[in-house]
């Protein structure tokens, strides 16, 4: 093996978004030595671009909230698909990791008392995102990472994690590259956290960055972990539609839940035809009603805007579909309108909604105090990841530990708006503390060289490529990005998914011919084409997963089966790699739900 | 469609030059976009860093017709196309390949700042009071993305390359916002005269010019700041006014939780 620098730490963590800092924060901690990589500069990753806010059942807007609300609110919103202990104790835990960031600097906006103020969103029974005008991901990232440095973490910034190494069953390392001068790097420790994020570069329209193409989610199913509910993509109702470079672009829901409002072309708000029944009780059924809600009346019903992401998305393109969509193959989105409810309201909008405002403003030249936006739907979150012990966040690797977006069970088949913040803070905590846990237990295992050359070999092999063929990794790329979007996206049936297996076949082929140019150092060229297997490979666990669910639920929704399936509704789907390589899919019980949880269901019902 | 003609700065640390490059346009594009068809189309080791693209993140940052930009937030509509755009590297720092810069000092010079250290928590639920007033401008900096355009265009690091001496604007406004911190308890009048340097600062407010998110770092944050470091030097008893500030601030606050 050639001599290849290495670095030894106690704990690994792969990512710095919420979850891999709040986890390196809390290994770090526990008192052992922890490392931190992540593929961009330090505070640049998604949780960045978060922008309506973290939920927690802190009940500082209405005493009525508690974490039994939000734990039925986060059941119902997946569809009882969810792993219950780990909706429990994200719900428990989710205001105490909210204190803990404010005792670190963070500055949440404020109630008129004085503490921390919560706004509504979709699915939520009461206003319970804490939040910072519509940058709450800023605030959050910033805030750990300020509190992180100063922790004793090293951070390997602008590093790309290839592949994990094993010990017999454990794993004992990673082995990837310096972005900057494409050198190899081997990173050995006792215990590694994932906490890479999402997939959304699998899609054509998203608001993902290029960072999401699905590493860890690839890493630890290469590893030998399972994934579980990958059939659940959210795709987020209200992404920008127009101009063209901008479509996928996220328009926070927090526009919603200050009083935005969806209107086909004729004006009319499509969203109240179409409350589904176990949501109708909690629903308002009059424009008067909601928009009340939205000014924290606590009679008040929510408007039917902030129903459920899959559910909104659906209306949406069936608006489209049936040819009373906007101009520009989108519906409008309205905020100015309630200038006609409040004097100032442009003050207002500006204040509560300032990067909405500035975005649409410098990349769309519409003001959003005046005008409606038009939106659509975009590829945003994926419910589905690595299948972790609720309690731990370890894998079934030992010693391989995941959190935040990459990990599942949380979710079920659909994310409530805020729930992805809080997730990251209480998992990526408790991945922390029990990574750390079992490093103190275990000692640095042995790496095999052997693993490590033929990773390398591979990587490089874009480089050696003129005989091998030339295919472009941005070409292979866009060409997967339109099949999942075409052919695994909002609406999906079975022959259309066939089809986009043998596509994704195809391109397995193409993408072991790419040729790069140039030299190792900084080269986008090359990324993309080491990304792509990633990309690949959890294109195929989300076809695979939706195959195997013969229902529609939550965010899977299949024309061919377009009811719910109570059958389906007792089991996730799990991903695995065979002994002999391929993708084997197969559906796995829920776990048995205490009573007491049960109970708390019932009566929220 | 209408093609654009760009000249990208490509090479290293060692040497490098302007390259001819070109997109077609479409409506509604930025310079990223066009950074990322030639890209895909021309040029695919060409290297720059992106993630959100829509201003959020402060990774984009480059010199755009010689003017500091997010690339992402720089629609091409408003650049003359009739000549060529330009797209050079940020120059107050080292160069690693074509658009990305070795921006680390940044990240050392900021571990060095006194982190944040709030007073025990008071009110009776065991947290703090705050009023939005009282905390307006302290989000207001926090907004930084830190994309350091201002450290870019502030004379001081980009001409005089002081960057050992000098914390620059960025890192002044990150102190400002955790001197103004309501519930924080540190001092750093001391390292900001001293090693921090806010004297080099002669306020042309270039800075302010250049910061994609309005933030007004010489008004809100350095010349209060400087105020505070010139009152606590020639009035040794600074600490007085300080102190009393705080308390004011802790009564208003009790009174809130009354
Ligand atoms: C525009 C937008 C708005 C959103 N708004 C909200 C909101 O208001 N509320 C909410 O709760 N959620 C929101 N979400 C979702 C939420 O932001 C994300 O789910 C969450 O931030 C993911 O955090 P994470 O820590 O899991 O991963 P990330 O923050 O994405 O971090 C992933 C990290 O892993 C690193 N990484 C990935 N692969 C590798 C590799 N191979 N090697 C090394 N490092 C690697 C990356 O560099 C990065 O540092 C939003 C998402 C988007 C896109
Ligand atoms: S105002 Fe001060 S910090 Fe800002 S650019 Fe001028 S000298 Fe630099
Ligand atoms: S203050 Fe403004 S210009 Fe400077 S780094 Fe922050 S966002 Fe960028
Ligand atoms: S890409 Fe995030 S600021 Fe430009």
């Amino acid at each position: 093996m050639p001599d290849y620098e290495t670095f030894e730490h106690d704990v690994l963590v792969i990512g710095a978004g919420g979850a891999g800092l709040r986890a390196a924060i809390e290994a770090s901690a526990a008192g052992v030595r922890v490392g931190l990589v992540c593929k961009s500069l330090l505070g640049k990753a998604h949780t960045v671009m978060a922008e309506g806010g973290i939920a927690a059942a802190l009940a500082n807007v209405d005493e009525r909230d508690n974490w039994k609300v939000h734990f039925a609110d986060t059941m119902r919103g997946g569809q009882y698909v969810n792993q219950w202990r780990m909706a429990e104790l994200h719900a428990k835990e989710a205001p105490d990791r909210v204190r803990e960031l404010e005792a670190w600097g963070a500055v949440f906006d404020r109630t008129k008392d004085g503490r921390i103020l919560q706004r509504h969103f979709g699915g939520h029974k009461y206003p319970r995102l804490a939040h910072v005008g519509d940058r709450t991901g800023l605030e959050m990232i910033r805030t750990l990472q300020d509190h992180g440095v100063h922790q004793g973490i090293d951070v390997h910034m602008e590093h790309t994690i290839l592949s994990l190494l094993k010990d017999g069953e454990r794993v004992v390392g990673a082995f990837g590259y310096e972005r900057e001068r494409g050198r190899f790097k081997v990173f050995r420790a006792k215990a590694i956290v994932l906490a890479t994020g999402g997939i959304g570069r699998a899609y054509k329209i998203t608001s993902n960055s290029w960072e999401y193409t699905g590493d860890g989610h690839a890493l630890a199913y290469d590893a030998g972990a399972e994934l579980i509910d990958m059939e659940f993509v959210q795709f987020h109702p209200t992404g920008m539609v127009w101009p063209p470079s901008v479509m996928g672009i996220l328009v926070t829901e927090g526009v919603r839940g200050e009083g935005g409002v969806l209107a086909n072309k004729d004006g009319k708000r499509f969203m109240f035809d179409s409350i589904p029944e176990n949501y109708r009780a909690q629903t308002a059924d009059n424009e008067e009603e909601g928009w009340r809600y939205c000014q924290g009346h606590k009679d008040a019903r929510r408007p039917p805007e902030l129903l459920t992401r899959d559910h909104v998305s659906r209306c949406i393109v069936r608006e489209i579909k049936e040819g009373r969509g906007s101009p520009h193959g989108g519906v409008y989105l309205d905020i100015s309108w309630i200038k006609q409810k409040m004097p100032n309201a442009a003050e207002h909008i500006k204040r509560k909604l300032p990067s909405m405002y500035h975005q649409f403003k410098q990349l769309a030249d519409i003001d959003i105090t005046e005008q409606p936006m038009e939106v659509g739907p975009t590829t945003h979150y994926i419910m589905g990841g690595v299948r972790v012990d609720p309690d731990t966040q370890m894998s079934r690797v030992p010693g391989l530990f995941a959190a935040g977006e990459c990990a599942a069970g949380i979710n079920g088949a659909n994310r409530l708006g805020g729930n992805s913040l809080s997730d990251l803070l209480v998992f990526g905590k408790r991945a922390g503390e029990f990574a750390a846990k079992f490093a103190r237990e275990n000692s640095l295992g042995k790496i095999d060289n052997d693993r490590v050359d033929a990773v390398a070999r591979e990587a490089v092999t874009p480089f050696e490529s003129r005989d091998r063929g030339s295919e472009n990794p941005y070409a292979i790329q866009k060409d997967l990005q339109e099949t999942m979007q075409n052919l695994v996206g909002i609406v999906r049936n079975e022959s259309e998914m066939r089809d986009a297996l043998e596509r994704i076949g195809s391109f397995k082929a193409r993408a072991e011919k790419t040729a790069v140019t140039g030299n190792r150092e900084y080269n986008p060229g090359w990324h993309t084409a080491l990304d792509l297997k990633n990309l690949l490979i959890v294109s195929e666990a989300i076809t695979r997963a939706a195959l195997e669910r013969k229902e529609s639920r939550g965010a899977q929704f299949r024309e061919d089966y377009p009811d719910k399936d109570e059958r389906f509704g007792k089991v996730n789907t799990m991903i695995s790699k065979s002994p002999s390589h391929s993708m084997q899919v197969r559906l796995e019980p829920l776990p048995e739900m205490p009573d007491y949880l049960r109970q708390i269901i019932e009566e929220m019902k | 469609m209408a093609i654009a003609t760009f000249k990208i700065w490509r090479g290293d640390a060692k040497a490098g030059e302007l390259r001819d490059y070109t997109a077609e346009v479409a409506e509604g594009m930025v310079v990223l976009d066009a950074v990322h068809q030639i890209q895909a189309t021309q040029a695919p080791d060409l290297a720059c860093r992106w993630n959100c693209k829509a201003g959020k993140c402060g990774s984009c940052s480059a010199e755009v017709n010689g003017m500091p930009k997010l690339m992402c937030m720089t629609r091409l509509s408003d650049l003359p196309l009739e000549k060529p755009v330009t797209i050079e590297p940020m120059k107050a720092f080292p160069v690693v390949k074509d658009l990305v810069t070795d921006v680390s000092w940044n990240f050392r010079v900021k571990k060095k700042i006194k982190p944040f250290k709030p007073r025990p928590p008071d009110a009776p639920d065991g947290t703090w009071r705050m009023r939005q007033e009282d905390i307006d401008r302290v989000q207001e900096f926090r907004k930084c993305i830190e994309c350091f355009l201002c450290q870019d265009v502030c004379h001081v690091l980009r001409d005089h390359q002081m960057h050992d001496k000098f914390i620059g604007p960025r890192f002044l406004i990150h102190v400002a916002a955790l001197e103004m911190h309501p519930l924080d308890t540190q001092d750093r009048l001391e390292e900001l005269r001293n090693t921090q340097g806010i004297g080099y600062c002669n306020i042309t407010k270039c800075c302010t010019k250049v910061c994609p998110e309005s933030i007004q770092i010489t008004d809100s944050g350095i010349i209060p700041l400087k105020e505070r470091v010139v009152d606590d030097f020639y009035d040794p008893f600074g600490w007085i006014w300080r102190w009393l500030k705080k308390r004011s601030d802790r009564q208003k606050v009790e009174a809130l939780k009354r």
